[in-house]
């Protein structure tokens, strides 16, 4: 077993997601740590097999064949370290995502204070909050037991109260929600998150102490009426999300066990990347991460003095689809599609894909359905998370997208786009990026591996992210403009590192692109009008150097926010028309 | 690849672990026959409950309140019951406003459980108890035919079953209900209106078996006190050939059907079992299978979603489909003698 993945040099690393399950190598060649290969299979948290053990057997067993070399021995097991005849890995890190969402109470006093900040917390994670406690709570102390009993939660999350602080009236909320635990049979207990005022930290371990087995404290999420430091909170919960699974799911016991305890929650890893990313290169943009799968829709943004982490299971496109309906309608959903679909075709398609949360769409119809959900989703996941975002960053205007550079995308939602102008049209939709961006896409889900790598081993995240191991689509320039379709608002000139020259005239409510080969390099001049700004202020260019992608450099000059056609033949014509201006049909 | 299995077996021996949620009583024994309506295990689990503040009401501190309070906890205390007495000229009391047992006596006040705290587990198929699990259930087995569905509304019940679908792919329609079919459970096809579920609530009949169900009726299904078990999904979708021409072949003959809630990490799932005579145990099924060419699936998603058909051929590496997709994939004979490529994961071996 390694006990430090510094002194390692091949890496294994394996996510376990709710529908996939991947194993990746990374290993040095030519004194850097690339990206090897990966290995797939579907996941096995599920019944009949119940063991994700199973799937990452599978997966690594997919990856040796790939490799011509043994990572298991004749048991299944894996093989550690590695061995002078090639077989084996240095180290194992494991993360996850797999697994029921979680029902979370959260306890706090005030509203927009400490129960807003339970809330950021417990959103940092693959939970649902089925219950809120609180000050203002009018509900009689019974009514709330009854309640808590009711939702039979796997997490109390409580918070509240200023460290140094007043703490009577904390005290008195714990006393219906310590009364529901006691209530609980033993085994339905929850664990239990304080990260509240630390001066009542002893009682709380005397109230909670004998009531779970899992007790937690941790700093105080509002140490003061002004601050808001979640960070060792969220470390501390995707520590009990992942002993919460080990009780939960088979096999997570045994990956925790091979990998020396290197494992961790797939969000909570790509959150500990992005927070990795923003501190090194110091960004003046904003950073973003977003990620789409079965379990859930992750976004998870850095910035110069603060990073947000946001998990919303209820936006997965798994077996929480069926209640995708609460949170939005079937006509919000279907302005994305290029097909005509009846809105009672797309309320089957969410029931039905619910109970087969990994199955893929094989027609084109299909396809044409999942990925208009899947933009819905990520609408509303961005929409949401965006509530969280700090206030002094850079934007263009308040209301839309901040600025961002890079944004990287990945999850199996976006594995499923076949082409990576399909994936880059999707994310333009959903996310709406302002000014000149970045767009990178992490086809082989690495970003959350090498997050989980980053603590034990800091040079292989920075040595693999810069070896091309993720695509990158290209540079997209969306300028922020409001004027009539097919007016010009900008004109663009890309020249090469050859001196030839490309030049592109970008009306509104069109894309455009201009080819630049992925590892090219050029300068692009910006000439606005109309008022349009990409970054540099209404009506003003200016020249960048930009990089090369799979799609050169893509004009996206539909407005923000994005300004889809109400009459649908007309609106489903535009779509068709933007898949085949940059590549997805 | 291993592949999920869908049960529709003519004759199996069908083994059910049947657990309570928590640690309760175990009521059956080993090798006692059961019913699928008959209790095999319970708990006492109180989901409601009154919080009386003595030490406010009488307005005094909680530590002179625990002095003033007359019961005890595990008390079973009638409405109305005086529980604690002030002191003085014109002492208060505190009475309880409705009957239930003493939970908790602390800090001044008293908390009661109310109502019947009692959650029963019951067979859900009928068998003999082949191992008692303590404290938490039993092993339940018997031999017939199982037909599993994909979603359930959580009740239980036997009946006759009667076949009134017009083919995989009949509505059912609330003008086919009549009094003829009180009682009995009913191979019924899609269900698009809830006028449908309440007049087979009014029968009363004791089950539904359906190929597919509008989204809509979701709520009001599971409000039903019958057991309704949806072998396909929702929408407008037929019956599986192979579920339909078993389940019609076996009309006339006591069915159980245990619409249980599908518990994707359990493996629990709605089923309909129906007792066969046999001389000995019949072979259990798989409940996972190698995907290998001859072998029975259905199709799960689009193209050709619910039809049964058996795997031509299993080509190497992945597969561009339709879609422009690319994963594992099979070539998929159906029933009707297309042939099309279908993801396996898409699939489910039926058997």
């Amino acid at each position: 077993m390694p006990s430090s993945l510094v002194d390692g040099n091949s890496l294994l690393a394996v996510d376990v997601g709710a529908a996939n399950t991947r194993a990746v190598l990374f290993d040095v060649v030519e004194s850097e740590y690339r990206f090897i290969a990966s290995g797939i299979a579907p996941s096995t948290a599920e019944a009949p097999f119940k063991d994700i053990g199973e799937g990452a057997r599978q997966a690594i067993g997919n990856l040796q064949a790939l490799l011509g070399r043994s990572l298991l021995d004749a048991h299944g097991n894996l093989i550690t370290p590695g061995q002078p005849n090639g077989s084996g890995v240095d180290a194992l890190v494991v993360t996850i995502s797999a697994g029921a969402t979680i029902r979370a109470v959260i306890v706090g006093l005030l509203k927009d204070v400490s129960l807003e900040s339970a809330r950021r917390l417990t959103e940092s994670t693959y939970a649902r909050i089925v219950e809120t406690i609180g000050m203002n709570d009018l509900r009689k102390p019974e009514q709330q037991i009854d309640s808590i009993i009711r939702m039979r939660p796997d997490l109390l999350v409580i918070t509240g109260g200023t460290d140094g602080g007043a703490s009577r009236s904390i005290k008195k909320l714990l006393e219906p929600v310590g009364l529901a635990s006691f209530l609980l049979p033993s085994e339905k207990r929850p664990a239990v998150l304080f990260a509240g005022n630390e001066k009542i930290g002893d009682e709380v371990r005397d109230m909670f102490g004998p009531l779970t087995a899992s007790l937690h404290l941790s700093p105080n999420v509002r140490p003061s009426l002004e601050t808001e430091d979640l960070e060792p909170a969220q470390r501390e919960l995707a520590h009990m999300l992942i002993s919460i699974r080990k009780h939960q799911l088979k096999g997570v016991e045994l990956l925790d066990q091979w990998s020396g305890g290197h494992i961790l929650p797939t969000a909570y890893a790509t959150g500990r990347m992005v927070r990795f990313l923003a501190k090194v290169y110091g960004v003046k943009k904003g950073i973003l991460a977003v990620d789409i799968g079965a379990s859930a829709a992750t976004i998870s943004a850095g910035f110069k003095d603060k990073s947000t982490l946001n998990v919303y299971p209820q936006f997965g496109l798994g077996e929480n689809l069926a209640g995708l309906l609460n949170y939005t309608s079937l006509e919000d959903i279907m302005r994305w599609s290029p097909l005509d679909i009846s809105s009672g075709v797309l309320r089957d398609y969410l029931y039905q894909k619910s109970l087969y949360p990994a199955a893929i769409a094989a027609t084109r119809e299909d396809l044409a359905i999942s990925q208009a959900v899947t933009r819905q989703a990520l609408y509303l996941a961005m929409q949401s998370a965006r509530r969280d975002f700090p206030r002094n960053i850079a934007t263009i205007k308040q209301n839309l997208t901040p600025l961002f550079e890079p944004i990287l995308a990945g999850g199996g939602a976006l594995s499923d786009a076949s082409r990576p102008g399909q994936g880059l049209l999707l994310l333009l939709d959903s996310l709406q990026p302002v000014g000149v961006t970045t767009v990178i896409l992490d086809q082989n889900n690495l970003l959350p591996l090498l997050g989980a790598a980053a603590s034990q081993n800091n040079i292989l995240p920075v040595q693999v992210l810069e070896s091309g191991a993720f695509l990158s689509v290209g540079t997209v320039v969306s300028p922020v403009v409001s004027a009539k379709y097919g007016t010009l608002i900008l004109r663009g000139k890309l020249t090469y590192e050859n001196g030839v020259e490309s030049r592109v005239e970008l009306k509104y409510g069109s894309l455009e692109t201009l080819p630049l080969q992925n590892g090219e390099a050029g300068k692009l001049s910006i000439q606005c009008l109309h008022g349009a700004d990409v970054g540099f202020g209404p009506g003003r260019g200016g020249t960048i150097p930009v990089s090369g992608g799979a799609l050169g450099v893509v004009f996206d000059g539909r407005g923000r926010p994005l300004d889809l056609p109400a009459d649908a033949v007309r609106r489903r014509e535009l779509i068709k028309k933007w898949n085949w201006t940059i590549g997805g049909e | 690849m291993q592949a999920p299995v869908n049960h529709i077996v003519g004759l199996t021996s069908i083994v059910r672990e049947r657990l309570l949620p928590v640690s309760g009583t175990v009521v059956v024994r080993l090798n006692q026959k059961v019913s699928p309506n008959d209790v095999i295990a319970e708990v006492n689990w109180p989901r409601e409950h009154v919080l009386l503040d003595v030490a406010r009401i009488l307005q005094v501190s909680p530590a002179a309140a625990d002095r003033l309070i007359k019961i005890k906890v595990d008390d079973r205390v009638p409405a109305n019951t005086e529980v604690a007495v002030g002191k003085g000229l014109f002492p208060r009391s505190v009475r309880t406003p409705r009957e239930g047992r003493v939970a908790v006596v602390g800090g001044g006040q008293i908390l009661l459980e109310i109502g019947d705290p009692k959650m029963e587990l019951r067979a859900g198929l009928p068998g003999t108890v082949v191992e008692i699990v303590p404290n938490r259930g039993a092993i339940i087995q018997t031999a017939g035919a199982l037909v599993q569905g994909v979603w359930g509304n959580g009740r239980i019940d036997t009946g006759s079953l009667i076949n009134i679908a017009e083919g995989p792919d009949g509505v059912l329609a609330a003008s086919r209900l009549d009094v003829s079919l009180r009682g009995s459970i009913l191979l019924a096809g899609m269900v698009k209106d809830a006028d449908v579920l309440k007049a087979a609530a009014e029968l009363p009949v004791r089950g539904l078996i359906l190929s597919s169900l509008y989204p809509s009726l979701i709520p009001l299904a599971r409000e039903m006190r019958y057991p309704i078990m949806v072998t396909e999904g929702f929408g407008s979708l037929p019956m599986n050939s192979a579920a339909y021409k078993l389940l019609s072949t076996n009309a006339k003959r006591d069915v159980t059907v245990n619409a249980e809630v599908y518990d994707r990490y359990s493996g629990a799932r709605p089923e309909a079992v129906i007792l066969l005579p046999t001389f000995s145990d019949p072979p259990a099924p798989h409940e996972a299978e190698e995907f290998s060419p001859g072998l029975q699936v259905r199709m799960r998603r689009p193209p050709a979603m619910g039809m049964i058909g058996s795997i031509v051929s299993l080509p190497r590496g992945m597969t561009t489909l339709p879609s422009g997709l690319r994963a594992p994939a099979a070539e998929v004979k159906l029933e009707n003698g297309e042939t099309v490529i279908a993801p396996l994961i898409n699939l489910e071996v039926v058997g």
